[in-house]
């Protein structure tokens, strides 16, 4: 279906300078709406979490949250921002039927928080600053549901469901200045930009985070500039870019695709791109232009939000520590080496072993199975490792399991397999499978002195003193008890057997 | 005369008090206004004040507190001072278990799953509700000729409007077909409807009555309102539905001076009354101008020190009003969509895509007015026009507020004439809108300036016989003021006429009948 032309990242990066911005939303857990006491719940029926307000009934005024408005004080404050001492909401209008009021409430020229930084490690240690623009408040638009077509779009669809249990729950929307200079690095910068937003609205409590749920979302805006010049190319912006990995990849590939069309001699569409995680590539959306004119003006029904200093300077004593003082905190408290923690944070796996942790697995095994398994799986599955949906409690009961010595490290790893696919928790599908390490010697035996008349000459070996040939009589006896027999347990019996002290 | 003849005619307060002693009952009272409406609302030469007549639900209310008071004890002696004493509602008011128009087509038959704040206050009274009143489409008018329902008649003409856009409410206190109405004033609402037919009405402070559930025409003008027989009876009213309410965010927090202590103060000396010089003279009918030369002759003798001031941004004020009211509605009435309630058009022919069934809904809907403010104010919000027009016109409500500001400083209180002209005929002014607009250029000012209003019966105009108004304004919060002084002003004018107005009104029942036997 996507036609585009792209060009090679590497060759895109020879002839190209690329400029960054992003816009990314994220969804307050607060208690309820933005606007109105109806309950701010995911996944509920749809239509129920709705009120009068929310439907946009006649004669229905709007009042602000003020938990929404602490959340987004916070998010300003973590993100270096300045409070504005006072500021007001705005209409936004248009007529679309996921928006109620065919207006959305929104902030517009008055952002609650505005002028802030985030700086943000990369993976070889360097340091990139992503200066803010704003952070304003806003209210999420409902659900449309598209039906009837192939696609889920609206085109081709025959109707259209709706669903207001998203409308009006509270939304900020973190938009980036212009970010010049990362080079070939722009969608790693991008990822871990999104990454590092995530993390801050999580550790504050502000938002549940979570991508997958559309908790915190990014509209990536790519151009590319010759090199050397100043002004900036035309851009795209992708929208809804839903998870880590994606953004990186939709970066990437709007780089390759700009390359192309400017190699081409055309001149870039401003318009916004959809995603599609399947292909790996963005579609032509909506030509956005200026021509749109959503006729903004002050949101008469709401008066000025007037955050005092006091209240403001309260909120700032009760942040918790920012990323980076985390990051170092937590290596120390884990004993991970330099490498060892930077695998972690690449890996993006830093909260749920600290999660882990808490669960009451040590730091060490913690690491080996998040890294050791947990990443791989993702990386095959080709999602984000928490996306996988591991629950601490897995990791530190297979631990436990292995630990006592009813499981060894293979058994664990098959049945972590198990977990993962719906069958149980571990203790479950150890039963179910009936996984046990062999622990009576007596079929052990039988089998070592099977491996051992299978290879005399090995046996042999091992007698004159070349213990480290063990390994080939070891591994007959695993394959003998499909895996079952405890290997340590299996080597003192084959030393023992063949008189062997070491 | 039959008693019930007798019963319409008493104010509320007199009312109040009846109920009160036992000598009449609520369901008596209730009744006979039922009766009243039905005689003289109906039929092709009737009032049409009522859009919806709510019988049933009004008697049982009325029943609820005759059975209070007859039990006598704790819960009659804390009913409230109105309790039992009916009212009619303007249809842009939602109300349970009665329809909302707003007087459009566009919610024909819509049911409001929620009370308005103020419609629960009257609830809490005890208030039986008599029905939804009549008023042009979503408020847009100055005669209730704009109403997808037909006009309103005024009871002292039945060929002439009764104001707009709350015709409805004036007409039915009037008409005697209710004692208390309550109204919205967006631009004068409440106050040329109250001029033209020899009521009282107010506009209160913004922010001083709750406007959660009162259909928005524009946010930052609209409040809802008294509309009475007289001044005192306003103030009550006003006392039952004002207050702070969390559902609406411009409400103010802190509750008004004692309003009804206000209306009984019973004497103006040493006020200082501000003639606004901009708001009579060239341009107001000659009658209007002697009955409201009348009422400053009265203040002064009453020992009121009556001086002229002068609000030179005033003149700016009808452009500046026509350009923030329809930006707002513009926005506001996006939401008549046809997607979640109300009528549903869809396309004769062509594909139903959802531009395509909003299109069609809001033009079927919507009569002409409407969507001439929704695209003047859609344009004016446009980008490359919103300085020109939204933003000027704002900058000319802050130089309204700075004239009253000045002014005040002063006066204690200003006073104008509340309409240019006596009430006009019934499709005089349809085909000029800007002659319409003209109608509301004395009152439109405070509602720019958020300050109270309040259109009390000046007498009749000599050259045709018809109600005159008088507007009092006072500054923001200070709706006391209005009510000492029209109050006042209200007994002198009574002691001149030797009664009320409105006793001088023709005989409504006999003129609707002589005039369908023509």
């Amino acid at each position: 279906m996507n036609t585009d032309a792209i060009l090679s990242f590497e060759e895109a990066m020879e002839k190209y300078d690329p400029v960054l911005g992003f816009e990314v939303h994220v969804e307050l857990n607060t208690k309820t709406k933005m606007f109105s006491s109806a309950p701010n719940v995911f996944g509920d029926e749809p239509n129920t979490n709705v009120n009068e307000v929310d439907l946009g009934m006649p004669g229905v005024l709007p009042v602000v949250n003020k938990a929404a408005i602490e959340s987004s004080i916070k998010i300003g404050l973590a993100l270096n921002c300045k409070i504005a001492e006072s500021c007001r909401f705005a209409r936004k209008n248009y007529f679309y039927p996921d928006t109620p009021k065919n207006f959305q409430t929104s902030q517009y020229d008055e952002p609650i928080a505005y002028d802030g930084y985030l700086d943000i490690e990369l993976s070889d240690g360097t340091v990139f600053r992503v200066e803010i623009e704003r952070a304003h408040m806003e209210e999420d638009a409902g659900k449309l549901t598209h039906m009837g077509g192939a696609t889920g779009r609206i085109q081709g669809a025959d109707f259209s469901l709706v669903d207001y249990n998203r409308a009006g729950v509270p939304l900020v929307e973190i938009v980036t200045k212009p970010i010049e200079g990362a080079g070939s690095r722009a969608p790693e910068l991008a990822k871990a930009y999104v990454a590092a937003v995530r993390e801050i609205v999580k550790n504050l409590g502000v938002s549940d985070a979570k991508m997958e749920r559309g908790n915190v979302r990014c509209d990536a805006n790519v151009s590319l500039r010759p090199h050397g010049r100043e002004r900036f190319g035309i851009r795209s912006e992708t929208k809804n870019v839903n998870s880590l990995r994606a953004v990186e990849h939709a970066v990437r590939y709007e780089i390759q695709r700009h390359a192309a069309v400017l190699d081409a001699g055309e001149p870039v569409v401003q318009e916004t791109r959809h995603w599609h995680e399947d292909t790996r590539t963005t579609t032509s959306g909506r030509a956005k232009s200026d021509a749109d004119d959503y006729r903004y003006f002050p949101e008469p029904d709401l008066v000025p939000v007037v955050p005092s200093r006091e209240w403001v300077e309260e909120l700032r004593a009760t942040l918790p520590e920012p990323p980076a003082a985390r990051r170092k905190r937590l290596q120390a408290d884990w004993g991970y080496s330099d490498l060892e923690f930077r695998d972690v944070v690449n890996a993006g796996v830093m909260d749920e072993i600290e999660e882990t942790i808490a669960a009451g697995a040590s730091a060490s095994v913690a690491r080996k199975w998040w890294m050791g398994e947990i990443v791989g799986r993702a990386k095959n599955a080709d999602v984000d490792p928490g996306q996988l949906g591991v629950q601490p409690a897995t990791i530190v009961e297979l631990a436990r399991m292995v630990e006592e010595g009813k499981i060894n490290n293979k058994m664990a790893s098959e049945v972590l397999d198990g977990v993962l696919a719906g069958e149980g928790t571990p203790s479950e599908i150890v039963e179910k499978r009936g996984l046990a390490v062999v622990s009576d010697d007596g079929p052990l035996l039988e089998a070592i002195d099977a491996a051992l008349a299978a290879q005399p000459d090995v046996a042999d070996k091992i007698r004159g003193g070349k213990v480290q040939a063990i390994g080939a009589i070891v591994g007959g006896v695993m394959k003998a008890t499909r895996g079952q027999a405890d290997a340590a347990r299996v080597r003192e019996l084959i030393l023992e057997k063949l008189g062997v002290t070491v | 005369m039959t008693d019930n003849n007798e019963l319409i005619r008493l104010s509320a307060a007199r009312l109040a008090e009846k109920l009160a002693a036992g000598e009449v009952t609520s369901v008596e009272v209730t009744q006979a206004y039922l009766d009243r409406i039905a005689a003289v609302d109906g039929g092709e030469r009737g009032v049409n004040a009522f859009l919806h007549v709510n019988a049933e639900e009004a008697l049982a209310v009325a029943a609820e507190v005759d059975a209070i008071r007859a039990a006598g004890g704790a819960e009659a002696e804390s009913l409230h001072v109105l309790a039992g004493v009916p009212i009619a509602v303007k249809d842009l008011i939602v109300t349970v278990g009665q329809p909302t128009t707003a007087g459009s087509k566009i919610l024909e038959g819509w049911h409001s799953p929620y009370d308005a704040t103020v419609v629960e206050r009257l609830r809490a009274a005890k208030m039986p509700i008599l029905g939804k009143t009549n008023l042009d489409e979503f408020a847009m008018g100055s005669s209730t000729e704009h109403s997808a329902y037909g006009p309103t008649r005024n009871p002292w003409d039945l060929d002439r409007i009764p104001g707009g856009s709350g015709g409805g409410s004036a007409a039915a206190v009037a008409a005697f077909e209710a004692p208390l109405a309550l109204g919205t004033d967006t631009g004068g609402s409440i106050r040329q409807p109250g001029a033209v037919t020899g009521t009282v009405g107010v506009k209160p402070t913004y922010g001083s009555v709750s406007r959660y559930g009162a259909i928005a025409m524009a946010s930052s003008l609209d409040q809802i309102g008294p509309v009475s027989r007289t001044v005192l009876d306003s103030a009550l009213l006003h006392d039952v539905i004002g207050g702070h309410d969390p559902r609406d965010s411009t409400s103010l927090p802190d509750p008004l001076a004692d309003l009804v202590a206000a209306a009984k103060t019973g004497n103006v000396e040493g006020m200082r009354i501000g003639i606004i010089k901009e708001l009579h003279g060239e341009g107001y009918q000659a009658g209007v101008e002697n009955r409201f030369n009348d009422a400053l002759e009265l203040l002064k003798e009453a020992g009121a020190e009556i001086v002229e001031v002068s609000c030179p941004n005033f003149q700016y004020a009808l452009g500046a009003y026509y350009l923030i009211m329809p930006s707002e509605a513009s926005s506001n009435l996006a939401k008549f969509d046809g997607v979640r309630y109300g009528l549903r058009v869809l396309p004769e022919d062509g594909p139903m895509t959802i531009e395509r069934v909003m299109g069609a809904t809001r033009a079927a809907g919507f009569g002409d007015e409407v969507k001439r403010r929704i695209i003047l104010g859609t344009y004016a919000l446009s980008a490359g026009y919103y300085d020109a027009y939204y933003g000027s016109a704002q900058k000319v409500r802050t130089l309204v507020q700075r004239d009253f500001d000045a002014a005040f400083t002063v006066a204690d209180v200003l006073i104008s004439p509340t309409a240019p002209t006596t009430a006009f005929r019934l499709g005089e002014k349809l085909d000029d809108p800007l002659a319409m607009y003209l109608n509301d250029v004395a009152t439109i000012p405070a509602n720019l300036a958020g300050v109270p209003g309040l259109s009390l019966p000046g007498g009749l105009a000599d050259e045709d016989g018809l109600p005159v108004g008088i507007q009092l304004l006072a500054p923001a919060r200070e709706d006391a003021r209005l009510y000492r002084v029209g109050a006042v002003l209200e007994s002198l004018l009574e002691a001149k006429w030797g009664g009320p107005l409105l006793a001088q009104a023709p005989e409504l029942g006999e003129l609707v009948e002589a005039k369908e036997a023509k």
